[in-house]
């Protein structure tokens, strides 16, 4: 039996109404990697938080080695020898390598720094764990991938035998996570115990060695990964057998929205060229395509935030070639834009004003000047009720809620007006697969209920799953339209790569 | 053409411009301090006001000179907790804060004044700060009298640059300063409290912005009005920015001003014919031109003007 060098017990924390964690307890054992699973707002990072003393926990214990850490203190942390890495990496990006990975490890009354020894112990830790990064480099000079590795090393500087990572791989390409893991495999042959924050099966699967899976701020298992199977985990993970829904049969009606030679020009990597395309009633038309070839640009301007430079626009017969936002909103265009934090939701305003926000000439919500704030609310209560959206109150400041939450929110604010046209601009992008789900089962409804949908996704399972037809956009061009039942992995990743256009130039 | 190169090549004239300068080396080490920490100061021209009062009015009940500048710090300390009270710990609006510390220093120490202080027809004065010859250096030709025949408070203002220097860039308390106006959120990851280091730098940069206010009342001048510092303060935030937040380019800021200044108070005197409003104005204008040309490549501090709260999420 390996001994036990981190024992959570009864954790409890609460944010006001909202209990994150519940009486929460675990334990790692020396050398191990744990994976800490479960979907966004599960409680995990709040956890880890209170671990490394970010917040102070409400009730419950940390202990290291048998010694228990006083709560809310990262100090104490830190001199036990816990290490993290958070999710959004807290580096100054003006400042050097070195001084973000030294900064706390020396005395503050020291008249000078020990600069020469720190950057050469920097690159020492840097060799042994196989982490490259140069110590002079200036941090806003480096890649999402060298600056985790910067995290790390800030961590093993302060001699961490206990690694926290917070979603690690969130922010990477599927090479450099493996590689990751690879380094992490490394480090517990050398002693280090690592926990790691993860929604994604797979990872979890191929680099843990036990794995504790939390649900709604509890911990619902435990289970050897050895021993387990992605479907098992999944099903702890979501509370019950998540399978993304699939497009059922039905009749396509007359088109809604059509666009013939449509061209767009905003500058490098942002035009569209002789566009054209289709959307029936009752429809989805799935857009395919590596992300930063138009997308953003066709998303813009069904949005009327970018006007055509030629072509037709027409919607139900109607040139929307000029459209602006406030006409996209009364014409009933339904819009989900593909940065929901920057577009989707004001996340200091509450859940009711984001619900009403751009419906506020609608009479139901506003009288003489004056929103009326008791209908609001109740449209919000009546959103969050009919999806599903969790840890959410019409006075919640939508900040609070999590991804796939506010997601949903801003799903429903718009199928709730029962649009004739919804752009869906990568709506599941950094959702977890509960709220995959959801989003996909709304969107499937609203395609039922007779909406006709514009679903632009990098996310091909996603695309096929959803969409009766597939265009594939490449450098602002787009293909011809094929059925979903034609489109098998080889021939979407043909369109991808822009064979289309060879064969159309023959 | 030939009167400009006269006067710039007189050592008096380079003499004045230290002297002008040395206020503004003060304030503009002080209100540097506060923003590599993430704290924008406007209560600087209050602080100043403040520092120039107390200073003079402790020499003026019998205090020692330098008994006098400790009294001016320490009561830009205090002004400097408030602002960090407000700011740092309440996470209020700085803007708001700093120029409500503005408006109550200012009126403050005018208060504090008249309440004090009997004045005649004339201010009533003190002896202030005479030149202190530097043995040896002050006989160099030129130098001598440019450079060391000044006060004493100036050579300590010169001495404070190269301290600033060295502690931001060379010491651990530094890069946690530094780290706090860049990231506060890191700071308290490696398990450094960034609110107690803002409260420090805040304090400590309001001292010396003091010791600037009572550099004009205990050696530039032997009294106190109460709008002797001018507008001196808004001139320091300036030159922080002219600085790219740096002590060694914020000492070349207050010299160039300093030296836009001297020149037109002698200009002034040798050319006829144009109102010498426009010289009075002059060393602002140019200031803002030297601003526009340096300060647009500057690289701000990225956490300047963000309140740090524990535990937000």
């Amino acid at each position: 039996m390996t001994e036990i060098i981190l024992e959570l017990t009864g954790i409890t924390k609460r944010f006001g109404p909202l209990v994150a964690n519940d009486d929460i307890s675990l334990h790692l054992k020396k050398g191990e990697i744990l994976a800490l699973l479960g979907e966004n707002g599960a409680g995990k990072t709040t956890l880890m938080n209170i671990l490394f003393g970010h917040y102070a926990s409400d009730s419950g214990e940390v202990r290291v080695n048998g010694h228990t850490l006083p709560s809310g203190q990262p100090r104490a942390a830190i001199a036990a020898g816990v290490g993290m890495v958070h999710q959004h990496f807290t580096l100054a990006a003006n400042l050097t390598v070195t001084d973000n990975i030294v900064i706390g490890s020396e005395s503050l009354w020291r008249m000078d720094s020990h600069r020469k020894a720190a950057t050469a112990r920097i690159r020492a830790l840097s060799q042994t764990f196989g982490l490259p990064v140069d110590p002079t480099a200036r941090i806003g000079d480096l890649s999402v991938g060298e600056r985790q590795r910067v995290e790390i090393l800030k961590a093993l500087y302060r001699d961490a035998s206990i690694l926290i990572l917070d979603e690690p791989t969130a922010v990477l390409a599927a090479p450099e996570a493996e590689q990751l893991f690879r380094i992490l495999r490394g480090m517990t042959a050398g002693g280090l115990s690592i926990i790691f924050i993860s929604h994604k099966l797979h990872e979890v699967m191929a680099a843990s060695d036990r794995v504790t899976v939390l649900r709604g701020g509890r911990v619902v298992a435990e289970r050897r990964t050895p021993q387990t199977s992605p479907a098992e985990l999944a099903e702890l993970m979501v509370g019950r057998s998540v399978t993304r829904p699939k497009r059922a049969v039905h009749a396509i009606g007359a088109p809604v929205l059509i666009a013939r030679g449509l061209s767009v020009a905003e500058g490098q990597g942002k035009t569209l060229t002789d566009v054209d395309f289709e959307v029936h009633q009752g429809e989805i038309l799935g857009i395919v395509g590596v992300s930063g070839n138009g997308q953003a640009t066709l998303g813009r301007v069904l949005s009327g935030l970018a006007r055509p430079a030629a072509g037709s626009l027409t919607l139900e017969g109607r040139d929307i070639s000029r459209l602006t936002p406030r006409q996209a909103i009364s014409l009933g265009m339904g819009r989900v834009p593909e940065d929901r934090n920057a577009e989707g939701a004001v996340g200091d305003l509450s859940v009711w004003e984001n619900a009403v926000l751009e419906r506020l000439r609608d009479p139901a919500f506003s009288s003489r000047g004056f929103v009326r704030r008791s209908a609001a609310r109740a449209h919000a209560a009546e959103l969050i009720r009919r999806f599903d959206i969790r840890g959410a109150a019409p006075d919640t400041r939508t900040r609070l809620l999590s991804g796939g939450n506010m997601q949903k929110l801003i799903l429903g604010r718009n199928l709730a007006a029962r649009p004739r046209f919804l752009l869906a601009n990568q709506p599941t992008r950094g959702l977890d697969e509960g709220a995959i789900a959801a989003v996909h089962a709304d969107l499937l409804a609203a395609r039922a209920a007779g909406a006709a949908i514009l679903l632009i996704s990098e996310d091909l399972d996603e695309a096929v799953g959803l969409s009766d037809r597939i265009q594939a956009i490449v450098k602002g061009r787009l293909s011809e339209p094929v059925t979903a039942d034609e489109a098998d992995a080889r021939t979407l990743g043909l369109m991808m790569a822009g064979v289309w256009e060879v064969r159309d130039a023959v | 053409m030939n009167e400009t190169f006269d006067i710039l090549t007189n050592a008096s004239l380079w003499a004045a411009v230290l002297r002008i300068a040395t206020p503004l080396i003060f304030g503009v080490l002080g209100a540097l301090l506060c923003e590599r920490a993430g704290v924008l100061n406007l209560g600087i021209e209050g602080i100043m006001t403040m520092g120039a009062m107390a200073g003079w009015l402790a020499v003026y009940w019998g205090a020692g000179l330098w008994t006098g500048l400790l009294i001016a710090a320490l009561v830009g300390l205090i002004l400097g907790l408030l602002h960090a009270l407000l700011t740092v710990v309440l996470g209020l609006s700085q803007h708001v804060s700093g120029l409500g510390i503005t408006l109550f220093g200012s009126s403050l120490a005018y208060y504090l004044y008249r309440l004090w202080v009997q004045v005649g027809d004339l201010p009533p004065t003190i002896q202030p700060f005479q030149p202190l010859k530097i043995p040896g250096l002050s006989s160099l030709p030129f130098f001598g009298e440019a450079v060391f025949s000044q006060s004493a408070p100036t050579y300590l203002a010169l001495a404070l640059v190269g301290v600033t220097a060295w502690v931001l860039n060379r010491t651990p308390l530094g890069l946690a300063l530094r780290m706090c106006g860049e990231n506060p959120h890191a700071v308290e990851a490696q398990g450094l409290n960034p609110i107690a280091i803002r409260i420090g730098a805040v304090m400590v940069g309001s001292g010396l912005m003091a010791l600037g206010g009572a550099f004009l009342t205990m050696a530039a001048f032997n009294s106190f009005f109460p709008t002797m510092v001018q507008g001196r303060g808004w001139i320091c935030i300036a030159l922080v920015i002219f600085a790219s937040w740096r002590p060694g380019k914020a000492l070349l800021g207050a010299l160039l001003f300093a030296l836009f200044d001297a020149f037109q108070l002698r200009l002034q005197t040798s050319v006829s014919g144009v109102p010498y409003q426009l010289f009075l104005m002059a060393p602002y204008v140019l200031s803002i031109v030297a601003l526009i040309l340096v300060a647009r490549r500057a690289r701000v501090p990225e956490a300047l003007m963000q309140p740090y709260r524990r535990g937000e999420r």
